[in-house]
């Protein structure tokens, strides 16, 4: 089985934001970048892939030059090659430029499936998988939970409001992943050292952003200081009333 | 200008959130409504809709997300509307890149504030798991816009509508993904992403059955029971009901958050919520930063109290 993990480089989930000097994006000194983590959750379903079924998995990154960190880390974990698609400013670009390139890349590998994660920490779209596989014309589900590969179907479970939904995919299909029961594995001494004599290839590339211009960024406004109501059971017939009276929610 | 309006609905009732889309299109221009299957339309002419698109369901059962979105691009095509709207459901997300593929034009996701100015479309939405938000200018019409779910609200604004049918026309390709089984949820509570009041625990509610003053304590309210990632790990909950960077945003107007240290990534899940408050034993958890109300106490002894408590304000 041939499968393709498309991920992202994105700063750590636990990362405090702070506007850079445009005004319209962040400013990233002293933050952690990683791999998004639904493309973590990615690359492990498509090494539980690799191992029942065997195969080989590719990581496909678009991303500015620091993004090979991600990649690295991504062969590590036990991927087997990579492209990386050298592009400044991707963060907030347009999700059909991006997916643009990323088909015109996918393309030109045979892939059974392609796996994306379900949306970016950062822009946080939930575009990109969906528009690939429509411009790759290829069947998609959304935020897919569970994965179950056989040489020529998958079956997958997808996360609704009201359950899940079952489905039953013949390949080459694309699946964009939702967090799994798999946690993503760590990479180990050996997956690291290996890593670097995998295959990275590079292109310098750049996208169009098309109409879309960011205008502005900005912070959440500050919070009034929480008022502690209580320190026990007695104080719940307060709060009972603040909400009531003060707040208006119930 | 014309819009069109995607509704979603559970055994013909029409979903708040697609109300609240009516309700956001109809400040710019008409409204037609597209809705697959049988639905309480009279609702939908309440809220402003002037015309019902409507699409038999039984030739999109089961459901496929290539052939909604065949049906709608075909929509489109008919009807050229300048705006397509959709919420930012589970439904609305898989559709409408879709429809934005095949139609070629640009996409705005899980938009919590919107404008047209001069054929300019403004929008402004979360991104960095809330922890920032941006103004993004479209200077491209037709477009596609998602709107996430409790951040308009519903306005009735009751007109006279045109009802039409639509045939549903679709290739083989299109249902290559089609649905061959749903397994419904055993909870009858209401989606953790369309709740008005979410009741959520954490690691501090110490296993599966201390989940139970937290769902006696929605139920006195409606609300919806919501976890944090540390009780979804620990398996005391499903993935289904977490809440934060891994799992579901919610925005509520309330927002009960008990047993929880309040992680940032838990955060990044429900700030967008009115009021939040906070119950947890430790006076320095990080979510006391963040709430608007706090007790510190034992969720065991509050969770009770604060449940007759409101059944008395309610009755």
């Amino acid at each position: 089985m041939k499968i393709i993990v498309c991920v992202k480089h994105v700063p750590a989930t636990d990362a405090r934001i702070k506007l850079g000097a445009d005004g319209k994006s962040i400013d990233e000194t002293g933050i952690n970048f990683i791999i998004n983590p639904y493309d973590e959750f990615a690359i492990e379903e498509a090494l539980l892939i690799k191992e029942k079924l065997g195969g080989e998995i590719m990581i496909v990154t678009l991303g500015e030059s620091s993004a090979i960190e991600s990649i690295r880390k991504g062969l590590a974990m036990g991927a087997d090659k990579a492209v990386h698609l050298v592009c400044e400013n991707v963060a907030l670009a347009d999700p059909w430029a991006v997916a643009n390139r990323l088909a015109e890349e996918i393309r030109e590998h045979d892939s059974d499936l392609i796996l994306c994660g379900k949306n970016s920490a950062d822009a946080q779209n939930q575009q990109v998988g969906s528009l690939v596989a429509a411009m790759l014309e290829k069947p998609v589900v959304t935020s897919v939970v569970e994965i179950e590969a056989e040489e020529n179907t998958v079956t997958v479970w997808r996360e609704i409001e009201s359950g899940k939904e079952v489905y039953e995919l013949s390949l080459p299909a694309l699946l964009t992943v939702n967090k799994t029961e798999h946690e993503p594995r760590y990479a180990s001494l050996r997956g690291i050292m290996m890593a670097k004599k995998k295959p990275v290839e590079t292109k310098d590339v750049s996208i169009e952003n098309g109409a879309i211009v960011v205008e502005e960024m900005s912070l959440p406004k500050a919070k009034e200081p929480c008022k502690i109501v209580g320190t026990d059971a007695d104080s719940s017939g307060d709060l009972a009333n603040l909400l009531h009276n003060e707040a208006k929610v119930i | 200008m014309k819009n069109l309006v995607f509704i979603e609905h559970a055994d013909g009732k029409v979903k708040k959130a697609s109300l609240e889309i009516i309700s956001v299109a109809l400040e710019y221009g008409d409204v037609s409504a597209i809705v697959v299957g049988d639905v309480d339309s009279a609702t939908l002419s309440q809220f402003g809709a002037s015309k019902i698109i409507n699409v038999a369901q039984d030739a999109l059962e089961p459901y496929s997300s290539g052939a909604y979105a065949k049906v709608i691009v075909d929509c489109v095509n008919q009807e050229s509307p300048d705006l397509i709207f959709f919420s930012a459901s589970r439904m609305g997300m898989e559709i409408a890149p879709l429809v934005a593929a095949n139609l070629k034009i640009s996409m705005a996701s899980d938009c919590i504030g919107f404008s047209v100015d001069n054929g300019t479309v403004k929008i402004d939405r979360p991104v960095y798991s809330g922890k920032s938000f941006v103004s993004v200018a479209y200077n491209q019409m037709p477009m596609i816009v998602t709107i996430r779910p409790n951040s308009f609200e519903a306005k009735e604004n009751p007109v006279s509508a045109e009802s039409v049918n639509f045939a549903a026309n679709f290739e083989q390709n299109d249902i290559a993904s089609r649905v061959k089984e749903v397994i419904a949820s055993v909870s009858e509570r209401v989606d953790l992403t369309e709740a008005n009041i979410v009741v959520s625990g954490g690691r501090g509610v110490g296993g599966p059955e201390g989940f139970a003053p937290i769902e006696l304590l929605a139920d006195e309210m409606s609300a919806a029971v919501g976890a944090s990632r540390a009780a979804v790990d620990a398996g005391w909950r499903d993935h289904t009901d977490q809440v934060g960077q891994t799992g579901k945003t919610v925005t509520p107007q309330l927002y009960i958050a008990c047993g929880i240290s309040g992680a940032i990534q838990h955060l990044a899940g429900m700030s967008g919520t009115k009021t939040i408050v906070a119950i947890n034993k430790d006076p320095d958890a990080p979510i006391f930063k963040i709430a608007d109300y706090g007790i510190v106490g034992d969720l065991f002894e509050v969770l009770p109290i604060l449940a007759e408590e409101i059944k008395k304000i309610r009755s």
